[in-house]
């Protein structure tokens, strides 16, 4: 006897539904098969490029010795404190901007001056206040990711429907239940828009940090690394930064997604 | 007993871009039963929207009065609810948290009181088992049973309804005006309905007032003599053709009239 589907979900072969996975990884292997094959073959120089052994080699030895992960210790540590920090106050001034007119009115010449500046440019004046230690770098992550929060918080909060609005009125609501039944949780996908974005800067802000101010952490790995023409150091920094960048977006996506699930638009 | 009463009133817009004044609604006097099912119908721009927000209180007025139960109308009031055509839910609500929103802001009942009354009004509009659902897993026609559940959990006095069916299917709208009416029948609300299908106007209302074109003037209105319940087999009713047919006479004059004076400009 056939087992009866669900109605509505049609059947899929493994394949169909894996299929992303399947060719992703894929292609994957197959890259890093090429590539160490060019490297086997001698086809690589040792100077300006890495190998998919060495590189494995190199992780596992600054694995042990344990500087990799006092670094990457480091760098969580500053992308932490530095993108809580922008999150918390992200949106609580994006809420009070946004719903106040007149805050906004008076704000903005200050934060589109500032949104339009890229934010690594104020980083050697950041390390000049703050030195080299840890403040400087959360400072940059707070930077880089606050003005993304912000201005979709406020984007969310003044996108208030009309048609609510109106049927809200008619329903009596104060000014104060229009902003808690209304303006906040039809700004909750904005802000999660504005987290998602602030994420990929805040990465960007603590690896140039690093990079620029800094005798630890991942982007200070990769940056003495380059310096010393250590390729293979350079490039177990760098894998471990896209591998930080693929999580942390994607959770961020999946949070943006399961909030905005009644958006009919997406 | 009068219930809504309209006297002289007349609505000027400030036409910005042009920078002059629109006259939208011109010196209409109406008045409303208690428990009466009165419908508007019209050409459209004629001022039914205009009217009927004066009336919910979101729309300020200057010229003439509105009132119900004899106080005059200053703006919303627990005492009236609105249906919107746009179904106008909180997407973020589901089906019953929505049904409970105006009850939520009107503050009138305690907890266990809108729970039972969402549950009751769920009911009531044939949406239950949808209460956990989201508004945009609802077809036009089940979002406006919400939005009418919403509208009767709040328990006004008058049921304001502006064109609530004007994007349902042909058949959906035919449906749902039973509904109405059965639902009607149960509630007895007052009703003020908009609306330009005339059809729709004169199978659902005790009376009809037809709106003139711009500026919108009260230009007659017909007294529906069929009994009620009332069936859709009653569309097909010779009689109902001839009023239906009067009214579309009436308008059809306005609407040349309109081209004419379009014209000469
Ligand atoms: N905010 C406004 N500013 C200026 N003029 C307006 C405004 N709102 C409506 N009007 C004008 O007032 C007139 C009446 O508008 P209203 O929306 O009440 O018409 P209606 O009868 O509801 O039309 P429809 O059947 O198309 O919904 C229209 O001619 C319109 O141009
Ligand atoms: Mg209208």
């Amino acid at each position: 006897m056939k087992r009866k589907e669900p109605s509505g979900r049609p059947h899929q072969s493994f394949y169909t539904k894996h299929e992303a996975v399947i060719l992703g990884s894929l292609s994957v292997v197959l890259m890093i098969g090429v590539w160490q094959a060019c490297w086997s073959a001698g086809l690589i120089s040792p100077l300006f490029f890495s190998s998919p052994s060495a590189i494995i080699k190199q992780f596992r030895y600054t694995l042990m010795e344990g500087t990799l992960l006092a670094d990457m210790k480091y760098s969580g540590t500053n992308f932490a404190i530095g993108f809580g920090l922008a999150a918390i106050t992200g949106v609580v001034a994006g809420v009070l901007i946004g719903w106040y007119r007149r805050l906004r009115l008076f704000f903005d010449p200050f934060l589109s001056a500032l949104y339009a500046t890229p934010r690594v440019a104020m980083v050697p004046l950041i390390i000049i206040w703050f030195g080299i230690g840890i403040w400087s770098k959360v400072f940059i992550v707070f930077l880089s990711a606050f003005f993304p929060i912000l201005i979709n918080t406020v984007g969310g909060v003044r996108a208030l429907d009309r048609d609510l609005l109106r049927a809200a009125k008619a329903y009596c609501a104060s000014d104060w239940q229009i902003f808690t039944t209304l303006a906040i949780p039809g700004s909750v996908p904005f802000i999660l828009t504005g987290i998602r974005q602030g994420v990929a800067l805040g990465l960007i802000g603590v690896v140039v940090g690093e990079m620029v101010g800094s005798s630890q952490g991942v982007g200070f790995m990769v940056a003495y690394g380059g310096q010393t023409f250590n390729t293979d150091t350079l490039f177990v920094g760098m894998i471990v930064i896209a591998f930080s960048g693929i999580l942390l977006t994607w959770i961020a996506e999946r949070l943006e997604r399961r909030f905005s699930r009644w958006r009919p638009e997406r | 007993m009068v219930k809504l009463s309209i006297e002289h009133l007349s609505k000027r817009y400030w036409f910005e871009r042009e920078d002059r004044e629109v006259l939208a609604v011109s010196d209409v006097s109406l008045a409303v039963a208690d428990g009466e099912f009165l419908a508007i119908v019209g050409p459209s721009g004629c001022g039914k929207t205009t009217l009927l927000n004066i009336v919910a209180g979101l729309l300020p007025y200057e010229e003439g009065t509105v009132s119900i139960d004899d106080k005059q109308v200053r703006g919303p009031g627990v005492d009236r609810a609105v249906v919107f055509q746009q179904s106008s839910l909180l997407p973020w609500r589901t089906i019953a948290g929505n049904v409970r929103y105006g009850m939520e802001l009107q503050r009138r009942f305690d907890e266990a009181t809108m729970r039972e009354r969402t549950e009751h009004f769920v009911k009531l509009v044939g949406l239950n088992g949808f209460e956990r659902h989201y508004p945009n897993e609802l077809s036009g026609g089940m979002q406006q049973r919400v939005n009418l559940a919403r509208a009767l959990a709040a328990d006004p006095k008058v049921l304001l309804m502006d064109e609530p069916f004007a994007a349902l299917d042909a058949q959906t709208r035919e449906f749902m005006q039973a509904e109405l009416l059965k639902i009607w029948s149960q509630a007895r609300k007052t009703v003020l309905f908009i609306t330009h299908q005339i059809n729709e106007a004169v199978y659902l209302a005790d009376r009809v007032a037809v709106m003139s074109a711009r500026p919108g003037r009260l230009k007659e209105v017909f007294k529906i003599p069929f009994g009620r319940p009332r069936t859709l087999a009653l569309k097909r009713d010779p009689r109902f053709l001839e009023i239906e047919d009067a009214i579309w006479q009436l308008i059809e004059e306005e609407s040349q009239r309109l081209n004419m004076v379009l014209a000469e400009k």
